[in-house]
Order: structure tokens, then C-alpha cells, then sequence
């Protein structure tokens, strides 16, 4: 117990108390594959930061496979980073790791947990959750103040704000709504990398994207058609999901509400008529471009360009196009 | 649980009633206007058996008039989990002892169950509550929980989201909450001996688990494709067990930990010109140079 010297103190402290809440401390896991930081755990960091508080990264998994996701993360700006291996976390499979993340956030006095909404963001929070008796806030798009978090609902056709009344807030990160938090150090290095392998970027943080639908009709055309137009851009190629289920794409490039939700700057829409469910992951791209035969097609609602023509005929001699204006 | 690995697998198959995934949703005063519009079994649910998922991409080409106005065509009665449910009872026969399912919602809730019925269920809860009530995914999977304790299933088949709150939590959740092995967008599930065999959807592809009973299974998209419930099972579903309860019987707090502030509408994109491919390339190199390698 306290005891104070004046009433004036007494008072200070008891305002404080009532009108300052804990400064937020937000731990933040970051996923990794490969060696290497996946990006949106990057947008997850950014977003904590906009709390306002500390920002804590966490990086689990077997030792050999974290050394150089720990060197990657130290050059973040982080104000601490936490490191755990353990040959059980290998796989970051949800059983061992939501324990280990319900304990850190428990000793640690964190008021916030956050991930990237990824497909293990999306596997692993849940469970933390559970654990904790917290009710989490799934795919935020904006923080307006440590308590309040805006998050789409009904595949992103409303918008809802909610205040949580937990004591610890989890939550995860819509990528597309955030920008990468990346020392320039890092940035020029992982530019390199990509352009030496040639690979194509990651969908989820590709900067264009060029997506195919039923409209390419087979997996050959897809792969003659889409593919040399998204290298021409040096874009990450996304399909709907019509095309995914007919085997023209893998189900990692589905583009939708049960898919990846991407913003690049670039969207070009092929074959997609453009049915809610595929709009609610691309809309947000700050350019869309659609190329399909049907003047009613519902993509051309959201469109920026529409171009009303035969993919087959005009995609090519896009590409071309796109390969000579490069020149 | 039970001591020993079970010979027979009991499914619980939880189920969410939502706005068609058709419908496109209008933003009111009060938030998203949900009175008067079609509803459905979550699309992710039928896959399970009741689970919901399944016809929310279905539509993604098909119905390229779904923009702008509500959907008049036929909807599944929502049901990836469902339909896992009832596919696992026909592969491994009278090793499937039972399939419940369970919704917990507005008194219309039980309008789902009976779809679930229909498809092949045996016995349904509900788990009532007041019309407009919002129950949160914590709230659900505290619920879900205490029935678990009554009904001790080996198998809980779920969506892996619904398609009205977007959350995709509850699995996970629940899993826990019981401190069960937990399998997220399951697009294969296979029973081997007393453990599950499960595919599981991740951001670079699949991949594959192999977990003890009991477990939770969350169904993506590509699981199974639901079937229609026949005529026959529907006049049938009427008459097995629907078991009404309450909140308060389970002894959970549905209290919502988030309070909704506000729900608005997404900024509107206007559509642009219709133009031809020698503009949009000329478009690309002056106004998109950081794009191009």
C-alpha cells in the first residue's frame, strides 16, 4: 500500500488511475516460413504499433529454422523480441504453441496479442482465446483507440466498429489494410532476393495481381494465358474460386471471402464475372482492371477499366503490349 | 472423453443460421438489415454435415447477377459439415453411432436443424435464443462446451466460418476450451482405427495431421459438395428429436464481450469507362512504372 504526502498527490494519482488506462503492451507473433519473416506478420506489427504502447515480437520454432527469422525481426525496431524454440513448435501447429502464447501474454502483463489474419493467425488465435476466456477481434482494418477496432463483416459488404470489454485484447491483422513495417535495410535486401530467384510475389503482398476465372476455361489457357501476363507486370497471379475448383489454379491463389483478401496497387480481372464473394476479397485494390466478354458482368461495377473482349484474343496482346512498353 | 478409443464415433455437428450468401446485404440505421431477408444454413455447415461452408463460393461465377440485388436462385440448405457428417456414417457405417447437430440462436434457428435433419442427422439442439440477440464466438464456444459435456461426442464437425460475422473462431475456440486437438479448414478427413487423418487448407498449399479422438474438425470449402435434402427426408426430419434449451440450462454467460459502436457501409467504388486494351497498356506504363520489373 501506498501512502501519499499531500492531497494534491492523492489526487494526481487517482485521476490517473480513472482516466489513464495501462499503457497498451502489445506481443505480436511472428509467423515465418522458409527462414523467413512472412509478410504479413509485418502488417500485424505495424498495426500494434498503432496502439501506441511497447511492441514485443515473439518468434517460435525449432532453433535451426529461427535463426534468421530472429535476425530478421532484431531490425524491425521492435522494442523487445522474444524468442522461443522448442523441437514441439516445429509445425506451429495450434496444441503446444496456443499454451505457450496464453502464458507469455498471462506473465507477461501484455494488454494486447496480435498475428497477421493468415491461415495460422486464423488457427492458432482462436484457441489462445479459448484459453484465455477472451473474446477475439478477427481481421481488423483500423484501431481507433486500444479498446476499439473496426473489422469487416459480411464479406466486407458492412463495416463494424466494436469496443471490446476484455482485459487482454486478441486480435488479428487484415494485411491488405495495413502498410509493412520493414527497416530499409531489410526492404533492399529482400527485393534482391526475389529478382535474382525471378519468383513470382507472394499474393498476399504482391503489389499487382492478375487473376483468372471460369472464363480461361482449362488449366493450359490458364497457364499460356494468366501466367506470361503476370510476369509481364511482375505480379502474383490469384484466381477465383470457380477456377480453383476446376483445377485451373491451386487453392492457395483463391482470391474471396473464403480465400486471400488482397489490396495491390493493381487488380486485373480475367474470365471473373465478379459474384460478392470473390469482390469481397479485391476491392479494396486501388486500381481494377477487367477483362471479360459479358457487357453485364458485375465486375465491371467496381472496375476502374473495363475492357469488353475475348480474354483469349486480348489478353495475349495485352501482354505483348505490356513487354514493349517495358522496352 | 472416454477411457478407452472408441469402437463407435459420436458426432456433434454445431450449424449457424445466416443471412443467404446470395443476398446482398443492405447497411440500416441499426446495422446490417437482417428482418424480412432470406436466410439460409451458413454455406461452411453443410459440409460438416452442418458445419458452413460450402455454397458461399458456389455462386462466385454463377450468379453474376448477385450484385445489386437479392438472389432469387435455389440455395442449399447450408452445410459442408453436414454433409461430412453424414458422408463419414456412410463409410464407416454402424461405426458411427450418432450425428446431433446443434444451432444455437432465434426461435427461426430451428429451420436449419431440420435441413440438417433432412440431410441425415439423427437428433438436433437448440439452444434458444432472443430474436436480435448477439452472440459472440467466445459465447458460442462456452455453449457448445457444456453440451459437449452432456452429449460427449468423439467428433465435432464445424464450418470454418460463418459468412455474417466473417470471424472464423469458434472451432478453434472450442477446441481450447476442451483441450482437444484441433483441425482447421479441413478439406479431407479420414477415420484411421481410434485417430482422424485431416488435410488441412494453409497459406502455401495443404497439410496433413494425423490426431487422436476426440477432436475438432473446421470444414473448408473443399471438402465435399453438399447434397439436397430429398422430399422423403424432409417429411422424415420432422419427426426425429429437436431438443429445445436455453442459455441458462447450460449454465453460460452469452453476455457480448465486444460492443458493436457502429456498422456502416463499405466506401462505394464507382465502376470507370469500358476502354480499349491499347489505353490500358499505355495506363500501365505512365501511371503504374512501379509495377512493371
Amino acid at each position: 500500500m501506498q501512502r501519499f504526502a499531500s492531497a494534491s498527490r492523492v489526487f494526481t494519482l487517482a485521476r490517473r488511475s480513472y482516466a489513464t488506462p495501462p499503457s497498451p503492451s502489445a506481443l505480436v507473433l511472428i509467423e515465418h516460413k522458409d527462414d523467413k519473416i512472412v509478410p504479413a506478420s509485418l502488417n500485424a506489427i505495424t498495426a500494434a504499433r498503432k496502439l501506441g504502447g511497447t511492441v514485443t515480437g515473439l518468434v517460435v520454432g525449432e532453433e535451426a529454422s529461427t535463426k534468421a527469422v530472429v535476425e530478421g525481426a532484431q531490425k524491425l525496431g521492435l522494442d523487445a523480441l522474444l524468442h522461443r524454440t522448442s523441437p514441439a513448435l516445429a509445425h506451429a501447429l495450434a496444441e503446444p504453441l496456443a499454451p505457450v502464447l496464453a502464458a507469455l501474454v498471462k506473465s507477461g502483463n501484455y494488454t494486447h496479442l496480435a498475428a497477421a489474419h493468415s491461415a495460422q493467425g486464423k488457427n492458432i488465435f482462436p484457441r489462445v482465446a479459448g484459453i484465455l476466456g477472451v473474446q477475439q477481434i478477427s481481421d481488423v482494418m483500423a484501431i481507433e483507440s486500444p479498446d476499439t477496432f473496426v473489422r469487416p463483416i459480411y464479406a466486407g459488404n458492412a463495416i463494424a466498429t466494436v469496443k471490446s470489454s476484455d482485459s487482454i485484447k486478441i486480435f488479428t491483422v487484415r494485411s491488405a489494410s495495413w502498410d509493412a513495417a520493414v527497416s530499409g535495410e531489410e526492404q533492399a535486401a529482400w527485393v534482391s532476393e526475389e529478382l535474382t530467384k525471378s519468383e513470382r510475389p507472394d499474393l498476399g503482398s504482391a503489389q499487382a495481381v492478375v487473376s483468372g476465372g471460369r472464363g480461361v476455361k482449362s488449366k493450359e489457357s490458364f497457364d499460356s494465358i494468366i501466367f506470361p501476363l503476370a510476369d509481364a507486370l511482375g505480379a502474383a497471379v490469384g484466381a477465383s474460386r470457380a477456377a480453383v475448383d476446376s483445377g485451373y489454379a491451386d487453392n492457395s491463389q483463391q482470391v474471396g471471402q473464403t480465400g486471400k483478401v488482397v489490396a495491390p496497387s493493381l487488380y486485373v480481372a480475367v474470365g471473373i464475372s465478379g459474384a460478392l464473394q470473390h469482390l469481397a476479397g479485391m476491392k479494396d485494390s486501388k486500381t481494377i482492371v477487367a477483362i471479360n466478354k459479358d457487357p453485364d458482368a458485375p465486375i465491371f461495377q467496381v472496375a476502374d477499366h473495363g475492357l469488353v473482349a475475348d480474354l483469349f484474343e486480348a489478353v495475349p496482346e495485352l501482354t505483348k503490349k505490356v513487354e514493349e512498353a517495358k522496352k | 472423453m472416454r477411457a478407452s478409443p472408441p469402437t463407435w464415433i459420436k458426432l456433434l455437428v454445431p450449424i449457424k443460421r445466416t443471412v443467404d450468401y446470395s443476398v446482398k446485404v443492405r447497411v440500416g440505421p441499426k446495422g446490417v438489415e437482417t428482418a424480412g431477408v432470406k436466410h439460409s444454413l451458413n454455406p461452411f455447415c453443410e459440409i460438416g454435415e452442418l458445419a458452413c461452408e460450402g455454397s458461399i463460393g458456389r455462386g462466385e461465377e454463377a450468379s453474376s447477377a448477385a450484385i445489386g440485388r437479392t438472389s432469387s436462385g435455389a440455395t442449399k440448405a447450408a452445410v459442408h459439415p453436414v454433409e461430412e457428417a453424414v458422408r463419414l456414417r456412410e463409410k464407416l457405417k454402424e461405426r458411427i453411432e450418432s450425428i446431433t447437430v446443434v444451432t444455437i440462436g432465434p426461435p427461426k434457428a430451428a429451420d436449419v436443424l431440420r435441413t440438417a435433419l433432412a440431410m441425415g442427422a439423427d437428433a438436433a439442439i437448440h439452444v434458444e435464443v432472443k430474436d436480435g440477440q448477439d452472440v459472440q464466438p467466445l459465447g458460442v464456444a462456452q455453449a457448445l462446451k457444456a453440451i459437449v459435456e452432456q452429449e460427449k461426442p468423439d467428433l465435432i464437425i464445424l464450418g470454418k466460418q460463418a459468412i455474417d460475422d466473417d470471424s472464423s473462431q469458434v472451432g478453434g475456440m472450442l477446441a481450447g476450451l476442451l483441450d482437444w486437438p484441433q483441425a482447421n479448414f479441413a478439406s479431407k478427413l479420414e477415420v484411421e482405427g481410434d485417430k482422424i487423418k485431416v488435410a488441412r487448407e494453409i497459406d502455401g498449399g495443404l497439410e496433413t495431421l494425423m490426431m487422436a479422438l476426440p477432436a475438432v474438425v473446421t470444414t473448408d470449402l473443399r471438402l465435399n459438395e453438399p447434397r439436397y435434402a430429398s422430399l422423403p427426408n424432409i417429411m422424415k426430419a420432422k419427426k426425429k428429436p429437436l431438443k429445445k434449451m436455453k442459455a441458462e440450462d447450460l449454465k453460460v454467460d452469452l453476455t457480448p464481450r465486444l460492443e458493436t459502436l457502429k456498422v456502416e457501409a463499405p466506401p462505394a467504388r464507382q465502376g470507370g469507362a469500358k476502354v480499349s486494351d491499347q489505353a490500358i497498356a499505355k495506363g500501365f506504363k505512365t501511371k503504374y512504372p512501379t509495377v512493371r520489373k
